[in-house]
């Protein structure tokens, strides 16, 4: 029973850190119809900023919030100066993004090494919660309420702010949305870096319970390709629903059947590419 | 037996209903022209009618077979053949390349993958002769890239003669075209034999009316009026269709 | 007719150098990256075929370059013979293409992408997390080398000569498959699928064909890798495999079949000097892909060609745009 909770815990830990990683890519894809193949670097680049400024002795919410500014920097400048440049075209756009997650797997080699880091959890976040006779680690709970909460802000954003509505005309048809008037080419600089930081929060939230190590951009970019095909690309709702449900696949797949977890989870991806395009959730057809 | 009869035939995309009711009935060896103001549906008429959207409801028969369900490359082999109105053509390879393209779309040499196609002479005679029809024989090695948009319109029509069709649909072939061009494209189709059915769609009424026995006249995916070229061009509705007056 | 002369001479002088090789390269370690160029550039064309040809781009190719190999591998830690295992492999391999093609095919551009990067990772993570199959991280080791008609390919030598008959065979293949009608039909759905589609094409099949053609050479490709290799590990199937694979085929020029040789010869090549002196391999490709993709996006041959003409005609004082001009106005489009 404690085992089954224990996995119905981080599974829920996992989903919302899985939900701050793929909206972004989400927004991206639906935005820029291109799958963000650098999304699991920002992650892994944001989890390494956030654990270099913890080792400092920073406080946890600064180093994520710095860590999220500089991967919206970095994610803007990747936007301005590399895939503006072959707008218009997404296939090319794509083979960038691949290129670029390889420098960035390589440079986070060259700058932190090979060896995993695991920071500790926060003091102010340790612990564990009594909730109807059950114990739950503080931590898990925090990341699953951060993430909620960034639900909350992001559909905000998108449903009643004016650069929300731009956002989701861009979605439905870009063209159009330049004719009307809205600056389309501004619009993709500010959702690739917006998406950018939301990874790079999603890495630094996620540091101490996943820990940052190599690999982690080519495990995580799966994953998110995964939430966003499932739950439906350009739909935030299916990124959440998506991301708890990845994320109790993923859990529950390891315990119970450790030699296909890979597959337990890639086959529904595979099955809804095939049978559904567009998702559960989803206005964009891939 | 008619040439081409549709029946009832309806589409819609969401909540905007592009093709309502449709029914016409084209007589062998008949000229049908289609006319109608900017998104009245005719494309996307022809579009259902090769069988490239499918549609909601209704019917479609090609010489008196049901081909509703017939995919589009199904009925390209039972006769039909179309022009696009926005030049669909093989931009990297030259204009006798092209024609040859279409030649092999209903031959079974189009399976084979050892012979070369560049010394299928047969083919390439073929292809000659079709040019020689629409009168760019002369410029047949030269590279689509390198034409004008008049040689291109005409390779268009020669792309659908080489399909040797029983039921030629034409969608705008005039477009874009200056006066001497319309003049040798018109002199192109009335050259067609009556043992081809041609429905053609068009905007520019002093070409079109000349090929036309019959016209259909769409407005918001419905047939308004239909008839003979004298009683269409002079029925009001038409003018109220188009000037709405 | 000169001009195809020389293309007759060009290619019986590059079969020459390639046949006589060994001869002048006496270090086995340079025979051994020229096989390695060699097995690289039949998965680089073979992708091409998908990726220039049909015009639809593969990140899981690594899927279909590994299946075989894996299949071999097992059948020869079972015990079996060399005799059964490649065959079985090159069977396993059709299969699975197949399977590739049925999927990938409900889409193109980058749903086919998306795709294909998913069968890619389902197959990876079989290789890695499967343990009790593939043994994992550890990978499989192949013992030997098969000895065909009683020849040793022990020596570095010998495995090139098997490694260059087979390129051979494959350039040949591929030769006559794209001056084929069924080739141009191929090119054919690449540029005008619909139209295509009017003309009495069956897209979908001519394009499923296609992936077991590539699959099938892409499957040799891998069983040449791991015998060279005699070994077999989850790297052979990972998405930098499929990546460095299609950067072979965007930096050598996906419009022809020279071009995926010369990029197979220049990532093999980058990768082994670079190694040298540079740990950090994937820095190098990614900087590379996005060059290529920036500056290059028709690749090194065809890029270099029209560099070269441009300053040839630049030399002369003609102007080349004029030549062009010619063109009627176009349509809207």
């Amino acid at each position: 029973m404690s085992l089954w909770l224990t996995l119905a815990v981080n599974s829920i830990a996992l989903g919302g850190l899985l939900f701050l990683l793929s909206s972004g890519f989400s927004l991206i894809f639906g935005l820029m119809r291109i799958p963000n193949l650098m999304h699991g670097s920002f992650f892994m680049l944001g989890a390494y900023l956030g654990v270099t400024l913890l080792a400092r002795g920073v406080n946890f919410w600064v180093a994520a919030l710095v860590s999220t500014a500089a991967l919206a920097l970095i994610g803007g400048l990747i936007e301005r100066v590399l895939l503006r440049r072959l707008a218009g075209d997404p296939l090319p756009q794509v083979l960038l993004t691949l290129g670029g997650a390889f420098i960035v797997a390589d440079l986070c080699l060259l700058l932190w090494t090979g060896d995993p880091w695991q920071p500790g959890t926060p003091e102010h976040l340790r612990g564990v919660v009594q909730v109807a006779g059950l114990y739950f680690p503080l931590f898990r709970l925090v990341i699953v309420a951060v993430g909620l909460i960034v639900a909350i802000a992001l559909w905000l954003l998108v449903d009643w702010t004016r650069l929300g509505a731009k956002i989701r005309a861009g979605v439905d048809d870009a063209a159009i949305a330049r004719v009307v008037g809205i600056k389309v080419s501004q619009l993709f600089t500010l959702v690739f870096a917006l998406g950018a930081a939301l990874a790079g929060f999603g890495g630094v939230m996620g540091a101490p319970y996943l820990s940052v190590y190599p690999g982690l951009d080519f495990e995580m970019l799966p994953l998110a390709l995964i939430v966003v095909i499932l739950g439906g690309t350009g739909s935030l709702l299916g990124a959440l629903v998506g991301s708890f449900l990845i994320g109790f696949l993923y859990n529950f797949g390891q315990a119970m059947f450790p030699d296909l977890a890979y597959v337990i989870l890639f086959l529904p991806m595979l099955v809804i590419l095939v049978l559904r395009p567009q998702g559960l959730f989803g206005k964009v057809v891939p | 037996m008619t040439a081409l009869e549709i029946d009832g035939l309806s589409k819609a995309f969401g909540g905007l209903r592009v093709t309502r009711n449709v029914s016409l009935a084209v007589a062998p060896g008949e000229r049908r022209l289609i006319i109608g103001p900017n998104g009245a549906g005719k494309t996307t008429l022809f579009n259902l009618i090769t069988g490239e959207l499918t549609p909601d409801s209704g019917k479609i028969k090609l010489f008196g077979r049901d081909i509703t369900a017939a995919p589009c490359r199904r009925r390209a082999h039972l006769g039909m053949a179309r022009t696009y109105q926005i030049i669909t053509l093989f931009p990297r390879d030259t204009i006798v390349r092209n024609i040859m393209l279409a030649l092999l779309g209903l031959s079974p040499l189009r399976w084979n993958a050892l012979r070369d196609l560049g010394s299928q002479h047969a083919l390439v005679a073929e292809a000659g002769a079709v040019l020689a029809r629409v009168g760019l024989v002369h410029i047949a090695e030269r590279p689509l890239g390198e034409t004008s948009y008049g040689e291109r319109r005409r390779v268009e029509i020669a792309m659908a003669l080489a399909q040797n069709p029983k039921l030629l649909l034409l969608d705008e072939p005039f477009a874009g075209l200056s006066v001497d061009e319309r003049r040798d494209v018109q002199k192109l189709l009335l050259g067609i034999s009556r043992e081809v059915t041609v429905v053609m769609i068009e905007h520019n009424m002093d070409v079109a009316l000349e090929l036309a026995d019959h016209i259909t006249l769409l407005h918001f995916g419905e047939v308004i009026v239909e008839g003979t070229r004298a009683a269409v061009v002079a029925d009001p509705r038409t003018r109220e269709v188009y000037l709405g007056v | 007719m000169s001009h195809r002369n020389a293309q007759y001479a060009a290619r019986a002088l590059a079969i020459a150098v390639l046949v006589s090789l060994p001869v002048w390269i006496g270090n086995s370690y340079y025979i051994n990256i020229a096989s390695q160029i060699l097995i690289w550039a039949v998965l680089a064309l073979a992708l091409n075929l998908l990726v220039g040809y049909a015009g639809l781009t593969s990140l899981g190719h690594a899927s279909l370059f590994g299946i075989g190999g894996y299949a071999a591998a097992m059948m020869l830690a079972a015990g079996h013979g060399h005799a059964l295992a490649v065959p079985v492999a090159l069977i396993v391999t059709l299969l699975a293409s197949a399977v590739f093609a049925v999927l990938a095919l409900r889409a193109t551009g980058i749903g086919f992408l998306m795709i294909t990067l998913a069968i890619g990772q389902i197959l990876w993570g079989i290789a890695y997390r499967w343990a009790s199959l593939t043994n994992g991280d550890n990978g499989i080791s192949v013992s030997s080398r098969p000895a065909p008609f009683g020849l040793s390919l022990a020596a570095a030598p010998a495995f090139y000569y098997a490694t260059l008959l087979v390129f051979l065979l494959a350039v040949a293949s591929m030769a006559v498959f794209v001056r084929s009608p069924f080739g141009a039909s191929l090119v054919g759905t690449r540029d005008q699928a619909r139209r295509m589609t009017a003309l009495g094409y069956n897209v979908w099949l001519i394009r499923f064909l296609t992936i077991l053609f590539s699959g099938f050479w892409s499957g040799v490709a891998g069983l040449l890798f791991i015998y060279y290799n005699q070994f077999i590990s989850p790297q052979v199937v990972a998405l930098t495999t499929s990546a460095e694979a299609l950067l072979m085929v965007i930096s050598g020029g996906s419009g022809t079949l020279l071009g995926p040789i010369v990029g197979a010869a220049i990532v093999v090549v980058m990768k082994n000097v670079v190694s040298a002196y540079i740990e950090r391999w994937n820095l190098v490709l990614g900087v590379i892909f996005i060059l290529i993709i920036s500056f290059m996006p028709e690749g090194l041959v065809p890029g270099s060609v029209r560099l070269w003409r441009a300053g040839w005609q630049a030399l002369r004082g003609k102007n080349v745009a004029t030549a062009r001009a010619a063109g009627a106005p176009e349509a809207s489009r």
